[in-house]
């Protein structure tokens, strides 16, 4: 079998059990892989700008958090159809990545100043939120219960099992697209930009176009990630989409699963969001505040030392699903 | 009208001597190694809390709780440095920000195991004593604290510059192979580094612990207002640092004062993106372009 036979098959392999898996798994578990789907979403978003176009990006939560208020302002508050609110809730975001990127490019902000430039994006929407009666500021919004003849097709609400499926979708769809745009022209580009950017810039590659692009198909897919969170859980608060908080936890999947490889942020989201569950409910169990915090803390601390590449290119050799040559270059 | 805004601005550069302090123990660090501590403001917090256990617990005076969290956090940050920290200098920068995410994350946790997550704030007579000066009124404990910090800036800048030690440190930010290839030992120099930078953050904390309540989760807003301090100044500028901790400080209590209290990170933020869109390299930029 050549390596990408087996890749192939594996892939496949993966999808079927993950179709088949609820026959076999409680209701918890369903809704925790949902929101494992959800995290790979944002971490094939996020991977797609600094694992491939190299622009560090740590406040992605403004483009989370604002898909999320344009999905649940519009559906809850005007009657929109949830489908036709994903279109602005990828839309706007992008136009917010859009400016952060045309802004900072333009300017040469590169690096450190990059990265702690969009955490001041983030942290001012947040801020903004919070003080914007519209949005309803500190008490954030609510959506309304689901009505009893609901349609799950046309409100994108249901049960767990629903979004388990929706979400499993969503993320084959975003990985599918991060596979194409990967190894397209587009995605050439931003290996050489992300390798050396003055370097590409001197071949002729439009260095601050591709990478505005990077940040605008980032920010859509997180955006709409965000806007199925708002419909997954019911509520947000500025804090618990657009807060530092949410920033890290949206990173930290990608870079732990394997920064720059298409199977990275997925395997991320598997490992990190279940021991995220299962450390907050080892908390609660002994009810010792903060508990889940330390262990949460020391495990990135001890996977990051052991695996600075993330684990995804050691699991990928260990299955013989790696073709060497194409791994070197791809890891970051 | 003129008092309120008098009385606001020598506040604000009180606790802006006290933030040019934090400031300065990130500038160093990222100076010298080029790592951007994102676990800066679990430092000050664990100041904060060394404060509260050596003064409210033990009785200790308070100049004894500062120096108790200044070698501590010494300490800790060497031990650090040289255990785990050094491994990551040469990393790529998402690799450290996951190491020190994990390192706040885990401090953050152990504080809301040990002290819970009320906050714990000192009570003693000595908070109410103020200074007036005319129409001024300069709460003592505050201005002790700045006058602390303001000596730690000081003298540090002093044991960099003359210091064979401090001299060192800077051949190291300025030139690491020719460091090393004059003899340098770079892992002492580095820890040594983490060492000072985070004892800096647990001698703010602990100066500023009879001004506020503690509580575990205070942290992430003190780093964020360090990174925004340095970027104000300039990374790795040590005088951009002092500059940069005192502008944000007299900008916080304005905005305070003329917007509303929750107004004031808000402004903060419009100052940092004032300055990198038009001078990105900071107020004062450090001369280097980095290795």
């Amino acid at each position: 079998m050549t390596v990408q036979t087996r890749q192939w098959t594996a892939a496949l392999l993966f999808i079927a059990v993950l179709a088949l898996l609820p026959l076999g798994i409680d209701e918890f578990q369903v809704s925790v892989l949902a929101h494992v789907f959800l995290a790979a979403v944002v971490g094939i978003a996020w991977n797609l700008m600094m694992g491939y176009a190299g622009q560090l990006s740590l406040g992605h939560a403004l483009y989370f958090g604002v898909g999320a208020y344009v999905v649940a302002i519009l559906t809850d508050r005007y009657g929109i159809s949830t489908w036709i609110a994903m279109v602005p809730a990828a839309l706007i975001p992008a136009a917010l990545g859009f400016a952060v990127g045309a802004l900072s490019f333009r300017f040469s902000v590169r690096g450190v100043y990059f990265a702690l430039l969009t955490i001041a994006f983030a942290e001012m929407a947040r801020i903004l939120f919070e003080h914007w009666e519209f949005v309803g500021d500190t008490s954030g919004i609510f959506l309304k219960a689901l009505r009893s003849d609901n349609n799950p097709l046309v409100t994108l609400r249901g049960d767990g099992l629903f979004f388990y499926y929706a979400l499993l979708i969503l993320m084959l769809l975003s990985w599918a697209l991060s596979v194409l745009l990967v190894r397209s022209r587009i995605g050439y580009f931003w290996r050489a930009i992300r390798e050396d950017e003055d370097a590409s810039r001197a071949m002729g590659v439009k260095t601050f176009r591709y990478k505005l692009l990077a940040v605008a198909i980032s920010a859509a897919i997180t955006g709409v990630a965000g806007g199925w969170f708002a419909l997954v859980n019911g509520s947000l608060f500025p804090e618990s989409v657009l807060g530092m908080r949410v920033s890290i936890d949206l990173i930290v999947a990608p870079i732990v699963g394997g920064l720059g490889t298409l199977f990275g942020p997925i395997l991320g989201a598997l490992l990190i969001i279940p021991v995220n569950e299962f450390t907050r409910g080892l908390a609660q169990t002994f009810s010792i505040n903060g508990l889940n915090l330390l262990f949460y803390g020391l495990l990135l601390m001890i996977v990051i030392k052991i695996a600075p590449h993330g684990c995804w290119p050691m699991v990928a050799r260990w299955l013989g699903l790696s073709d060497s040559a194409r791994r070197r270059k791809d890891e970051p | 009208m003129v008092e309120l805004y008098a009385n606001a601005i020598v506040n604000g550069l009180l606790i802006g001597a006290i933030y040019a302090l934090v400031a300065t123990g990130l500038n160093i660090i990222f100076g010298v190694m080029r790592v951007v501590n994102f676990a800066h403001g679990e430092m000050v917090v664990i100041g904060m809390y060394i404060g509260y256990a050596c003064w409210q617990l033990l009785g200790l005076p308070p100049w004894a709780s500062v120096l108790v969290a200044m070698i501590a956090m010494f300490a800790a940050g060497y031990l650090f440095q040289r255990a785990i920290g050094n491994e990551f200098v040469d990393k790529p920068q998402h690799v450290q920000f996951v190491l020190y995410i994990g390192l706040a994350l885990a401090i953050t946790g152990l504080h809301a195991i040990i002290f819970g997550p009320d906050p714990r704030g000192i009570q003693s007579a000595a908070s109410f004593a103020t200074y007036r000066i005319g129409p001024l009124r300069i709460d003592a404990t505050r201005l002790h604290a700045a006058a602390a910090a303001l000596v730690i800036v000081f003298g540090l800048w002093a044991w960099l510059r003359y210091s064979l030690t401090g001299k060192a440190m800077h051949a190291a930010a300025e030139n690491l192979t020719g460091g090393k290839a004059i003899g340098i030992r770079i892992t002492h120099i580095f820890a040594l580094t983490a060492g000072i930078g985070m004892a800096c953050a647990g001698t703010a904390g602990a100066l500023i612990a009879p001004l506020y309540d503690t509580n575990p989760y205070l942290s992430s807003e003190f780093t964020l207002t360090a990174f925004i301090i340095v970027i104000v100044g300039g990374l790795a500028s040590l005088p951009g640092a002092l500059v940069g901790g005192l502008l944000i400080g007299v900008s916080e209590a304005l905005a305070a004062v003329m917007i509303s209290p929750s107004a004031k990170s808000f402004v903060s933020y419009c100052l940092l993106l004032i300055v990198i869109l038009v001078r990105p390299q900071g107020l004062f930029s450090a001369r280097r372009t980095g290795r």
